[in-house]
């Protein structure tokens, strides 16, 4: 369709007359030159076709499990007969999990609106796209920051007797003190633990303990939110 | 069946074809550009994105099936609201009409019921993926507000949901939710009342609840759903890592 430029090839060092020079590369300096670009491929087909296999596989998935296993139906919904417990849907449970340890407006308003306003600001802060190993600067003042932060969350949890809450935060920074002092011939993993940054341990902690309160509250309540095993809750 | 593959090749280049997808048809990445460009749904997303970002390590398609269950659970949440009245005991006997009389209510019911459960897991998973991916970093980092915004609007679908059947399960987990909802210092029991409309669980809330799960939060939710897939495009397609080089 566009008419094709009368290019004439000659030889020429004056860069304001031609301003289009051919350059001499010899074998040993020989710039990489990329002939084909395969990093890109078309949305249509290649992105659509994958986006369709995965949403039949997801359908047949769910289309079986809803063959064999039936919604749950309880009776007509009675204000006068109380179920001993009444559960919250199961992503809800880690809460009223909490709200068993703390007053209502630390448990069910104050916690969930810091985390979904903590949700939010993470790509706002420079903390968090840096993502610099934890442990690679002022190792000594960091390590005596957490164990004092982790000492007043423990005096904290403890007075709640929240221990659902306490083993696992425990758990998780002792994993992160871990990493903290690599010896010249620590193992991977530990190589791997000193270069994690402080957004994944905070993320990590988050998810590790909203999963353990989640699990309890949807396993381990009963009658009374009493401790029971998973095979005598109804 | 060649003959009808060559037919269809034939008709899509007819006028017919044409007036509907304006890009008409070729085998060219100009006419497959045009095909995601000249679309009103597609043209969201980008006419072509990085190899890399398409390998199932990089997304796990969390994205793509948390989509793939809201287009589940709308299509299986229309055919359900054709047997069902927001009306107190009504609700329940239409739970029992879907079990013993419809064709295939119990698997419409179930269908529906699993595929909420599997977005909301879906959902939060894409969500950590995202982060452990530092897939937030700017010029991206808009779009994860608005994809935890897009969270709580699956909560808040999920959970105006469940008090839909009117038996004790859904009845009772609502009265626990909201019981926590009057905690909130000083405004708590009126925001309660507001969204019960009474100071309990009662026929109010059922209709209440019922034009908040089947138009005004799944309307919401197109909308930021539409922002999103958006902004992919806008802030560079999606993240894999490398330098754009363009």
């Amino acid at each position: 369709m566009t008419e094709p430029k009368d290019f004439t090839a000659s030889m020429d060092s004056d860069s304001r007359r031609t301003p289009v020079r051919v350059a001499f590369v010899t074998r040993r300096t020989s710039p990489q030159v990329r002939t084909r670009d395969d990093r890109y491929v078309m949305t249509y087909p290649e992105v659509l076709f994958r986006a369709a296999v995965a949403s039949e596989i997801l359908l047949l998935a769910l289309a079986l499990v809803s063959l064999f296993w039936n919604a749950p139906l309880e009776g007509l919904a009675d204000p006068m007969q109380t179920p001993n417990p009444a559960k919250a849907p199961w992503y809800f449970l880690g809460l009223q999990e909490l709200l068993h340890y703390f007053p209502p407006v630390v448990g069910g308003v104050l916690i969930p609106t810091l985390v979904v306003l903590a949700l939010i600001v993470i790509p706002y802060f420079g903390i968090n796209i840096e993502a610099e190993g934890f442990w690679i600067r002022n190792r000594d003042a960091k390590v005596r920051t957490l164990i004092l932060v982790v000492a007043l969350v423990a005096v904290f949890l403890s007075w709640f007797k929240v221990w659902a809450v306490l083993i696992p935060t425990v758990a998780i920074v002792a994993l992160t003190l871990v990493g903290a002092f690599p010896s010249a011939h620590a193992g991977a993993f530990r190589r791997w633990l000193h270069l994690k940054p402080l957004p994944f341990w905070i993320m990590s902690w988050f998810l590790i303990v909203a999963t353990i309160l989640t699990l309890i509250g949807t396993f381990f309540r009963g009658a009374g939110w009493a401790l029971v095993w998973p095979w005598e809750v109804d | 069946m060649a003959n009808l593959v060559e037919e269809f090749a034939e008709f899509r280049k007819s006028r017919v074809w044409r007036s509907v997808f304006r890009a008409g048809s070729g085998q060219s990445n100009l006419h497959r550009s045009l095909a995601v460009q000249q679309n009103v749904f597609l043209h969201l997303a980008a006419v072509k994105v990085r190899r890399r970002a398409l390998e199932f390590g990089v997304t796990w398609y969390l994205g793509t099936l948390s989509l793939a269950c809201f287009l589940i659970l709308t299509v299986t949440g229309i055919l359900l609201m054709l047997y069902y009245h927001p009306s107190v005991p009504q609700a329940y006997a239409d739970m029992k009409d879907l079990q013993f009389v419809v064709s295939a209510g119990v698997f419409l019911r179930n269908l529906h019921r699993w595929s909420a459960h599997a977005m909301v897991l879906l959902v939060f998973a894409h969500l950590f993926k995202v982060f452990y991916r530092g897939a937030y970093r700017p010029p991206r980092e808009f779009n994860w507000v608005i994809g935890v915004i897009l969270l709580m609007i699956t909560l808040f679908l999920s959970y105006t949901g469940y008090l839909l059947p009117w038996d004790q399960l859904a009845f009772w987990a609502i009265t626990v939710g909201s019981n926590i909802l009057a905690a909130v210092p000083l405004l708590g029991a009126k925001i309660r009342f507001l969204i019960l409309g009474g100071h309990t669980v009662n026929a109010n809330a059922l209709l209440r609840f019922y034009v908040l799960h089947c138009v005004i939060l799944p309307l919401i939710a197109a909308l930021f759903v539409a922002v999103h897939f958006w902004r992919i495009r806008k802030d560079g397609g999606l993240y894999t890592g490398e330098k754009s080089d363009d």
